[in-house]
């Protein structure tokens, strides 16, 4: 390639504009700010260089360690090829853009079904009243069929059962402690900012004592469901569970593991309820065959954790722990998850069988790093673990 | 100043800066825009913040971000206790006056970001592990970033008397705002390669033999390859390199007992301890001599 002479000032400004454009095409955050900033670092540097413009507007532009990495594609892209921008796909949608059957999936949907995000119930609103709740589902005649394992589940209410639990746990999981004070009405520390300046008034006594505490700020959840072979017979309940949990709050994000990661958070949140659930049972099945957590809880770690997993995010592993992959690479996995700051629930369906002992390997790897182990196949169980989930 | 000169003088006081490094730095310093730098830990973030102050001759503060940090804790406090004496020992002095006076500068508790904005002479503002605080602290801090004011409602606005240079550091804990990243150059600082590595030692260590020197990179260079959890940084290299030259030891190979001890230096966790036992050990020196 003949390196072609940086062009004189007064065309700069003109190719700086296009070499912005050329980056917003490839996706970057590249605005009038940027631009601005970009000819401005051209005037304190040797402009002619172009050893240094390439530095100077990797500084200005590239505004992450993957950006970092790739500017000098898209610099030799532009500058190199006198100003035709290359089309390259984007760092972030490559990274977000689901799996071809999941893509499949969403264009045979109609389009109005898609991206409808349920509002959070008004109750949800306030995380007091709800945190002080009894932690009970309101005894019901569904009593026995709360009792059957989940096996057995096939009808519309017992579905819709599963989805009811979900909700009631997903509000529990819902709020966490902030550790910043905020003015309240009662509260156990006083608020000695507003004390002092109230306290004018009475020439310095402090009458009126005012406080602050620490408000709940809400959680995320995310939900990895194993939909290998052992687990199908509970895949169209988890998923019912997992569609309960979507509803209650729009951060909430799903995904499910065969052996491949899919996230499905977009089809769950499908205006049509019993469709979207068809969908996903078909997914399912297609699915079952043998599991590899630990690769799969890897590609989540590679992939989606950055974004998903931070200090107020509850993740829910419904398995039953059986894997074709080293049992190692759970523990090494969850170990990498629980760095991020997170909780981690695992929920079981064979937890409460008659003399279940972890004994699945993967499982036992996981166990050292699980807030909380659960049983997860009866609704029982499930609404059984709210006052537990209140506690992590 | 160039980026060049820059780079020289970094190197004067130790500090080995890569091009792209350099060129962000003194664009920062010259076009008066913060620098946020991402890396892994012990690639020399911090250690850079420390470097330009002493080169600008100027005081360097440093507010470490963590989990629940607030404006209290980063911007500024009245100082209630004093606030509430000079109310009750106030001459009769009520309601208007008595506020002006408790509201004012002197009952005023400056933290780092309002000192760093009130210096005479622009300092170096180092805010460490900026990933920690939490998504609401990234607002208190777009404010300051991006026109080196700040707000208090009692006073009224700071304005800057000179705006500081401002150093971000960060290892992914969690992703910044975008908001945040366009107030900034950027920067990600790599761990260095074999030849920065090696000059960053001399530096630090003038009297060090050059075979031993590189020795030591070698090996440290190695393990970053291995699977641990957590690599040795610069730093960890450096201590290392003085452990070994205060043991009087000058080749690797000789006493393998004797630098297994000394990897304490490098390896910080029980895991990564056994990770290399003698034999890996002994395999990473033979290939780095």
């Amino acid at each position: 390639m003949r390196a072609r002479r940086f062009p004189e000032r007064e065309d700069m400004t003109r190719r700086m504009a296009g070499f912005m454009a050329h980056l917003r095409l490839n996706g970057w955050p590249a605005g009038i700010g940027e631009s601005a900033d970009a000819l401005r670092a051209l005037s304190v540097i040797d402009a002619t260089d172009r050893g240094e413009v390439r530095e100077a507007l990797r500084a200005v532009c590239a505004s992450g360690a993957e950006r970092h990495r790739r500017f000098d594609d898209l610099f030799d892209a532009y500058w190199h090829s006198d100003g035709r921008a290359r089309q390259r796909p984007t760092d972030t949608s490559a990274r977000r853009k689901p799996p071809a059957q999941m893509s499949d999936l969403l264009g045979s949907l109609p389009s109005s079904a898609r991206g409808g995000v349920p509002d959070a119930p008004e109750a949800a609103q306030d995380g007091e009243a709800e945190g002080g709740g009894t932690g009970k589902l309101v005894a019901s005649r569904l009593d026995a069929l709360r009792r059957t394992d989940m096996r057995h589940f096939s009808t519309p209410e017992e579905i819709a059962a599963a989805e009811a639990v979900a909700l009631r746990l997903a509000r529990a999981l819902r709020d966490r402690r902030s550790r910043r004070l905020r003015r309240a009405r009662a509260g156990s520390t006083l608020d000695l900012r507003r004390m002092a300046r109230r306290s004018i008034a009475h020439g310095g006594e402090p009458l009126e004592l005012l406080r602050r505490k620490r408000p709940d700020r809400p959680v995320n959840i995310v939900a990895l469901c194993d939909v290998s072979g052992s687990m199908s017979l509970y895949a169209r309940i988890f998923l019912a569970f997992l569609r309960g949990l979507m509803s209650a709050d729009s951060r909430t994000d799903v995904f499910l593991f065969h052996t491949r990661l899919v996230r499905i958070s977009d089809v769950l949140r499908d205006g049509n309820g019993a469709r979207a659930l068809e969908k996903l049972t078909l997914m399912a099945n297609g699915f079952g065959g043998g599991t590899q957590i630990g690769l799969n809880l890897k590609r989540f770690n590679d992939q989606y954790a950055r974004q998903a997993v931070n200090g107020r995010t509850v993740l829910l592993i419904l398995s039953d722990g059986y894997d074709t992959g080293a049992p190692e690479a759970i523990g090494t996995e969850l170990q990498r998850l629980k760095r991020r700051g997170g909780r981690i629930v695992w929920l079981n369906p064979l937890k409460d069988w008659a003399g279940y002992e972890p004994v699945a390997r993967g499982m036992a790897a996981a166990l050292p790093h699980l807030d909380l182990f659960a049983a997860a196949n009866t609704l029982d169980a499930l609404a059984a673990l709210e006052p537990q989930l209140h506690r992590i | 100043m160039t980026w060049k000169t820059l780079k020289g003088d970094l190197a004067r006081l130790g500090y080995v800066a890569s091009d792209d490094l350099a060129m962000a730095l003194h664009l920062s310093v010259t076009l008066g825009k913060p620098l946020l730098l991402e890396g892994a830990a012990g690639v020399g973030k911090t250690e850079l913040a420390k470097v330009l102050s002493t080169l600008l001759d100027t005081r360097l503060i440093r507010l470490q971000c963590y989990e629940g940090i607030d404006a209290s804790a980063a911007i500024y406090e009245w100082n209630y206790q004093r606030q509430l004496l000079s109310i009750r020992a106030g001459d009769g002095a009520a309601g208007e006056d008595a506020e002006d006076r408790i509201f004012s500068e002197k009952y005023l508790l400056a933290r780092p970001l309002l000192q760093a904005i009130r210096e005479e002479r622009a300092p170096v503002l180092l805010l460490d592990e900026v990933d920690r605080a939490d998504e609401e602290f990234e607002a208190y801090l777009l404010e300051l970033l991006s026109d080196f004011q700040v707000t208090i409602p009692e006073l009224g606005t700071i304005r800057a008397t000179a705006r500081p240079h401002v150093i971000l550091t960060a290892n992914g804990t969690r992703d910044l705002s975008d908001a945040l990243r366009r107030r900034c150059l950027y920067s990600y600082v790599d761990y260095p390669d074999r030849d920065t590595e090696t000059a960053i030692l001399k530096a630090h260590m003038p009297g060090i033999e050059g075979r031993l020197a590189a020795q030591i990179v070698g090996v440290v260079q190695a393990l970053r390859k291995e699977e641990l959890e957590k690599k040795p940084g610069v730093a960890e290299m450096l201590d290392w390199a003085a452990a070994i030259a205060g043991l009087g030891i000058n080749d690797l190979a000789d006493d393998p007992v004797t630098l297994q001890a000394t990897l304490v230096c490098l390896l910080k966790t029980r895991a990564d301890r056994d990770a290399v036992p003698l034999e890996v050990q002994e395999r990473l020196v033979g290939k780095a001599a």
